[in-house]
């Protein structure tokens, strides 16, 4: 039992970061109809350029209370300029070519971004400070630590906040109208270009924000920890029904249980048969099933095929 | 894994390769008294620190032997080193392989991983161009039939063993559990621990496996805690090594970490931080402050590059004199010369006496466990082959 509760807390944790990530995705899709694949890479420079930022600070002399706030600022920031420069270079201008063309436009991003860190940072693991306690706490015989329970609120947060941005500000208002129709949009009023630049902008800042949780939980930065990341998040997004808020929370926490799950009882349920070497595997076959049966995703409403 | 996100990988991985190619344009003129031995390694991705560190020795020691002036047949030799970067990427290391064949290399040190040197030396063999690798510890590696397959550094069939040896016989150990990397070298590592482990009467009360980019194992470790083993032997490489150490202690599982050579770096050590006292981890020869050639191998080094040496690099410095030596036998750079004296040429290099047995594996190769202590890598035995048995 005390196992069985352990690997739900590893699979939440997982999940809520995978929700963290795949929220970038799902709103950029919402509104869009484009995969942004560069997002992963966001997620990884939101990580570095706060771990930069902090030994810089520490450097100088900042006390440590305040290195991970300053950090975190600047690196929101920076990710918020990056998400903007990228719409507005390689989005923006393809906006109304094939889809085919932006989707290989977000692979190149994606590389340029990877390479790019590479450039600044080298192409080693970095050890990620603790700058969060890590003395784990017991929780009905689960050891969580608080950094894990700062992910968890956090992503909480996050999805709560956009929901209402979403749903209750005219600036949401404006988001909807886009995604539904970018043309009436644009006849009602609503400044289309700057509705998707600021999609953009959020989007990277909650990136830079799950990059910085993910390098804290798991103590280490490298310019390719965007790359899987992103992938799994983009499988979350359209688990739960891409394009949907909701969705990308539920899609991420089950995607993150079925992974822990998973690899945690395979091996025993089928006798060593499977091992937790099929981790991924049994993730993409709930994607698959899902998908089968919903074809929207879990929370995706059947909407008409984009243009 | 039929899913069309695994598809971008590989076309990263392609238009990657593509834009990589035409850069190292060939520079050494094709005099027939330059010689161009050729050298592969991941010298970028996560693997980088260990492949630019073979690269540095390797380097190092075609600098020492140009300066020293290898002459054959009254002939002057000007050695020429080709680096190429095989990404730790089997298809890379097979492209890397033709191009350093078309590049008329009279032999090369490479590849690092198992998975990239296995692959490549089907290339290499066809060529009749001896291999020399620094660092695959996979026993497939020679085990396939080419007689043109060698390396500096002992085999997965002698460091699991030693390891379990270790466990069995001086940590009294009764229940170990094991995880590996799903690669050639941490599958291989692994599952010849196991076996040694069994053999020795100790229990495997479970074995799970991960990749070589995950950073998450709280499932695997849970299920392991759950089975109460007192060591974990984990066969793969520091950048999933470190993490684990860090998890394992977050989890409560309070047990020593055990590995080789992937995760004796001081990498492992900086990313685990306090996690990572109590690591014991085998690696292949003597000590580096214990090898015959060591002191003045890392004074050199470290006077050049103002780095320290990581783990290979005395390796690849090794590979070019033996190298060299079976030349000088040979009275000839053909590498079909060359070849069958590389076997019969023993050479004491900086790791100690370089011979290799009939297969291309090195002869009497001892082992180092070492263990971390006070946040450094400590030598804690030496282990000597067929006593590990």
């Amino acid at each position: 039992m005390e196992t069985f509760l352990q690997q739900i807390a590893n699979g939440l944790v997982l999940g809520a970061i995978y929700a963290l990530v795949a929220l970038g995705y799902t709103m950029v899709y919402g509104i869009l109809g484009l995969i942004n694949f560069a997002h992963g890479e966001v997620v990884m420079v939101g990580a570095l350029v706060t771990l930069a930022a902090i030994k810089a600070l520490a450097a100088a002399g900042v006390p440590g209370v305040a290195l991970l706030p300053l950090g975190l600022a600047l690196a929101m920031a920076v990710c918020m300029a990056l998400g903007a420069a990228v719409e507005r270079i390689a989005y923006r201008p393809l906006r109304n070519a094939p889809r085919l063309a932006p989707l290989i436009t977000a692979i190149g991003v994606s590389i340029v971004l990877q390479y790019g860190a590479v450039l600044i940072w080298g192409r080693g693991y970095h050890a990620y400070p603790e700058l969060l306690p890590t003395a784990p706490l017991d929780i009905f015989g689960a050891r969580v630590s608080p950094a894990q329970l700062i992910v968890m609120a956090v992503s909480a947060l996050i999805m709560a906040g956009l929901l209402w941005l979403v749903h209750r500000t005219r600036f949401g208002r404006a988001m909807r109208a886009t995604a539904e129709n970018p043309a009436v949009a644009r006849l009602m009023g609503v400044d289309v270009d700057r509705v998707i630049s600021l999609t953009f902008v959020i989007g990277s800042a909650l990136g830079a924000v799950a990059g910085v949780l993910v390098s804290i939980n798991y103590s280490v930065a490298h310019y390719q920890m965007g790359f899987i990341l992103g992938l799994k998040a983009f499988t979350a997004a359209v688990l739960g029904g891409i394009g949907n808020l909701a969705g990308a929370m539920v899609g991420g926490l089950l995607l993150g249980l079925i992974e822990a799950l998973g690899s945690g009882y395979v091996g025993d349920l089928t006798g060593g048969l499977f091992g937790s070497n099929y981790r991924d595997v049994f993730a993409f076959l709930v994607l698959v099933g899902v998908l089968i049966l919903r074809p929207a995703g879990l929370l995706g409403e059947r909407v008409a095929e984009r243009a | 894994m039929i899913s069309g996100f695994r598809l971008i990988p590989l076309a990263l991985a392609l238009a990657f390769g593509l834009a990589s190619c035409g850069r190292q344009e060939q520079t050494g003129t094709d005099s027939a008294d330059t010689v161009r031995i050729g050298m592969a390694a991941p010298l970028t991705g996560p693997q980088a620190d260990i492949g630019l560190d073979i690269q540095r020795g390797t380097q190092l020691g075609v600098d020492d032997l140009n300066a020293q002036g290898l002459e054959i047949n009254g002939r002057k030799l000007k050695f020429e080193l080709l680096a190429e970067d095989d990404e730790a990427n089997p298809a890379k290391a097979t492209t890397v392989a033709q191009k350093l064949v078309d590049s008329k290399v009279a032999a090369v040190v490479g590849h690092f991983n198992s998975g990239a040197s296995i692959p490549a030396s089907k290339i290499y063999a066809d060529a009749g161009i001896p291999q020399i690798s620094p660092g695959s510890t996979s026993p497939r590696y020679t085990q396939q039939g080419y007689a043109t397959t060698f390396r500096v550094v002992a085999n997965d069939d002698q460091q699991g063993p030693a390891v379990a040896a270790f466990v069995a016989r001086n940590l009294k150990a009764r229940r170990v559990a094991v995880i590996d990397d799903s690669t050639a070298y941490g599958q291989g590592l692994a599952s010849t621990f196991e076996t040694a482990v069994k053999a020795a009467g100790v229990e495997v009360v479970a074995h799970e496996h991960t990749t070589d980019r995950d950073t998450d194992f709280a499932a695997i470790l849970t299920n392991i805690k759950a089975k109460q083993p007192e060591y974990l032997f984990f066969g793969g490489i520091y950048s999933q090594g470190a993490p684990m150490a860090k998890q394992m202690k977050a989890l409560g599982l309070d047990v020593p970490l055990l590995g080789a050579d992937g995760i004796q770096t001081p990498k492992f050590i900086e990313v685990a931080g306090s996690a990572a006292e109590g690591t014991y981890a085998a690696v292949p020869g003597l000590p580096k402050s214990q090898m015959p050639g060591g002191k003045a191998f890392l004074d050199k080094f470290q006077a050049r590059y103002h780095k320290q040496v990581e783990l290979f690099a005395p390796m690849g410095y090794d590979a070019v004199f033996v190298l060299a030596e079976a030349m000088k036998r040979a009275g000839s750079t053909d590498p079909a010369k060359v070849l069958p004296e590389l076997k019969k040429t023993r050479y004491d290099g900086v790791i100690g006496p370089v011979e290799f047995d009939d297969k291309g594996d090195l002869k009497n190769s001892p082992i180092t466990i070492n263990v971390v202590r006070n946040g450094k890598w400590e030598v804690q035995e030496v282990v000597v082959p067929g006593a590990a048995r």
